[in-house]
């Protein structure tokens, strides 16, 4: 549609065009002709955070739950800085948002006015793209395009900033129909001849794995229903990193558990043994190679991913195929249906064999207890009695995230929602407004730390205001949990600033803010409290007391190989299981 | 532009004339520091026209930055102030200002053409004292040196000749006589 309007008629109108229900922000003075346009229309909605972080991460809840772009509004200066942790977070996790900030008008910039700051300067290195935009004229297309980058190739954060003159300023809006940026343009089918070379790989495999990652999540929920074909037809083994976790069911008996740091022996010595790796929509991050000498010696890589970037930028591969994981995984299936290729059955069996000796030594297993609440426990009776439910589960940043993604099996993409790359502690509270906002009648878990969780508390307003019922999992170990471990193991125990001091009563904090408070301390009570916590229609802060002591294993040590883990009842003494050089690599 | 009341901002200024400047701006040759530069301008919403920049005293790590740059008198010098501000600049001139400096650019033109007009390129390249530095049966590659505007018209004499391409390094900046920056 072509008409005359304001700037900030312009900004809604686009939105709208673009499908935005919600709008997650915060008003300041150099956006309010743009909430002006929002008080006087009803196509978008506007959920008022407490913070701007706490914006950016609930419209990340928000985008990774649905596939959908999140938005984000909020004003210049400051609303810009506090905007920036989350679209840092998601760079990092490759999570489409368009954030629109407001400037101070045009011949103020530069000035050192009133909330002024370069936003553009400031956000370049945490964005995708963005747009400072000087000329009315230019609004409609920057706005469209932003979406338009944020969702396709590599998704990710893009800012538009936006003078307050512009804002009142008016023009003509229509809905650009082609692309400006000739050079953006993301290969999304593979190259066919690489693709056949990777199945050649495969049907010559001795000791294949599939590595899979959040790249299968993001490209859709085709690619999960052809990974699990492939999976399937294939007979391999398959692990996956924390950003890809639910993309294959974590249920079936093909899959070998998270791999990396803390994940299970089987996974990592997979990995480790393997003579082909399959990796699809992952990156070889630090947390997943460990020892970089030490990868996978033996194995021919192919990897898949949508970033060329990403291709031998830490371990370099003998089969890269740069495309979207939907499309690359499409062929694989069709090409090895078509030339009616089959695994070696021989060389599989003695494969599985293998992995079935490391998988009974039990690498998730911790010592129970009648007495205090072990916070593995905890997820796991989570788990029992939420895994028939709708259910979504968010996280922090730290043990607890660990043990999440240990011990809660999940069986479908973009259910798993957890800072990933960036690690932000107080990610999941303000994540979990946002996926719920999008799924009102599903089940909303944010499985907390209560370090994290008191970063962004303040959300528990947002929650409250818009009756958004989620439920903050708490496990309360009274430390910051993953430093402690570190210190530990690293530091002689001497446990420097990482005691939560000073806690807040969780249960009267949850009253102070309206929301419903349980508190429990005995694993007889866990279930009754859990189900206290699912059936309350209301914003659940669930402090949930566990021991202190705990420890997150397995572990590969820094600087260490996937084949030198830590195991929980290994009785290794850690200390010296790291290396000097280990020590500094963190 | 609008000017609302509904606004907390004070109004523009009454506009000055904008003008043209060349700097020349001395600095470390570390890393970063034409990151800091350009930032700077970028940030401020300044424009650069024209950007050289090359390593000039290798033994004290000095880079020049020579830049032409538009804006009001305010706003230029603004700008100088706002690059002196920067930990890694050593020194700001103002080519312009100062009156007495000499410019010079140097252009590469490819130019494609056959019979008369490829004659004619060669006749003009020698009237502007530019010199051929690839040649094959249908093409030339001229190397112009001199004062952008120079540089501009010659260009623009190619236009109709078969332009092909052109690669301008920018703008260097000197001042006259026996004193230093």
């Amino acid at each position: 549609m072509t008409r005359e309007m304001t700037g900030a008629e312009m900004v809604i109108e686009a939105l709208a065009d673009q499908g935005v229900k919600h709008l997650f922000g915060y008003p300041g003075g150099a956006v309010l002709p743009i909430y002006d346009a929002i008080f006087a229309q009803d196509k978008v909605r506007h959920v008022l955070v407490r913070h701007e972080q706490g914006a950016v991460h609930a419209a990340e809840g928000y985008a990774r739950s649905t596939g959908k772009v999140g938005c984000v509004l909020v004003t210049s200066g400051p609303g810009a800085t506090n905007a920036v942790t989350g679209l840092t977070d998601a760079l990092c996790d490759s999570i489409p948002i368009v954030c629109i900030t407001g400037q101070v008008p045009t011949h103020l910039i530069g000035n050192d006015a009133f909330q002024e700051c370069d936003t553009v300067g400031i956000t370049r290195p945490c964005t995708k793209y963005n747009y400072l935009v000087k000329r009315i004229e230019d609004l409609p297309r920057a706005l469209h395009e932003a979406f338009h980058i944020a969702a396709s190739g590599r998704p990710g954060p893009v800012v538009v900033d936006i003078p307050k003159d512009i804002q009142f300023a008016t023009g003509v809006y229509s809905k650009p129909k082609d692309f400006a940026h000739t050079g953006y343009k993301p290969k999304v089918k593979g190259d066919i001849e690489k693709i056949k070379q990777a199945v050649e790989l495969m049907a010559h495999a001795k000791r294949p794995l599939f590595y899979t990652g959040g790249g299968v999540v993001n490209s859709g929920r085709a690619a999960s229903e052809l990974l699990r074909e492939l999976v399937k037809l294939t007979g391999f083994p398959i692990t996956s990193t924390l950003m890809g976790l639910g993309a294959y069911p974590g249920t079936d008996k093909q899959w070998l558990g998270m791999l990396g740091m803390h994940g299970t022996l089987e996974a990592n010595m997979a990995m480790h043994d393997c003579d082909v790796m399959v990796c699809i929509g992952a990156r070889f991050d630090d947390r997943i190679t460990g020892r970089i000498d030490a990868f996978s010696p033996g194995s021919k890589k192919i990897h898949v991913d949508i970033d060329p970037s990403s291709i031998n930028k830490n371990i370099h591969v003998d089969v890269p195929i740069v495309g979207d994981c939907a499309h690359v995984l499409e062929d694989m299936v069709r090409l090895w249906r078509t030339e009616a290729r089959h695994a070696d059955k021989k060389a599989m069996g003695e494969w599985w064999k293998q992995i079935d000796k490391w998988r009974a030594r039990k690498s998730l297993a911790y010592r129970g207890s009648n007495e205090v609440i072990k916070p593995q426990y905890a997820i796991q009776r989570l788990y029992e009695l939420t895994k028939d439910r709708d259910t979504y589960i968010t996280t922090e940043v730290g043990q607890h995230q660990m043990w999440a993604a240990q011990f809660y099996g999940f069986t479908e993409p973009n259910r798993w929602m957890t800072s990933g790359g960036l690690g932000t502690m107080g990610y999941g509270l303000p994540a979990s407004v946002g996926v719920q906002m999008a799924h009102p009648k599903s089940l909303v878990i944010d499985i907390a730390g209560e370090a994290s969780v008191l970063m962004t508390m303040q959300e528990i307003s947002t929650a409250v205001q818009y009756r958004l019922p989620v439920k903050i999992f708490i496990l309360n170990n009274q430390y910051m949990g993953m430093v402690r471990q570190w210190q530990e193991l690293l530091h002689g125990g001497r446990y420097s600033e990482s005691y939560s001091e000073a806690l807040p009563d969780f249960v009267k904090l949850a009253e102070a803010y309206h929301a419903h408070g349980i508190r429990c301390q005995k694993p007889g009570d866990l279930d009754h409290a859990i189900k206290e916590m699912i059936d309350v229609d209301k914003p659940v802060l669930f402090d949930c007391v566990v021991d202190p002591k705990e420890n997150c294993f397995p572990m590969i040590p820094s600087g260490r190989a996937h084949n030198e883990m830590i195991l929980g009842d290994a009785g290794v003494s850690v200390e010296e299981a790291i290396t000097e050089e280990g020590k500094v690599m963190v | 532009m609008n000017a609302p009341t509904t606004t907390h901002y004070p109004a523009a200024p009454t506009a000055q004339k904008p003008e043209t400047h060349t700097l020349s701006v001395l600095v470390d040759n570390e890393p970063g520091v034409l990151a800091r530069v350009i930032g700077l301008f970028s940030g401020r919403g300044y424009n650069i026209e024209s950007l050289t920049v090359s390593e000039t005293e290798h033994r004290a790590h000095l880079s020049l930055i020579t830049l032409v740059t538009t804006g009001t008198p305010m706003v230029i010098e603004q700008i100088k102030n706002q690059l002196d501000r920067l930990v890694p600049v050593h020194h700001v001139a103002d080519m312009t200002l100062a009156g007495n400096s000499i410019e010079r650019e140097l252009a590469m033109v490819k130019i494609k053409g056959k019979g008369e007009t490829r004659v004619e390129a060669l006749r003009l390249a020698d009237a502007f004292r530019a010199r051929v530095i690839d040649a094959t049966t249908e093409s030339f590659v001229f190397e112009i040196t001199g004062k952008s505007d120079k540089i501009e018209q010659f260009i623009e004499l190619m236009l109709p000749l078969g332009l092909i391409e052109v690669a301008r390094t920018g703008i260097a900046a000197i001042a006259r006589g026996p004193e230093g920056m």
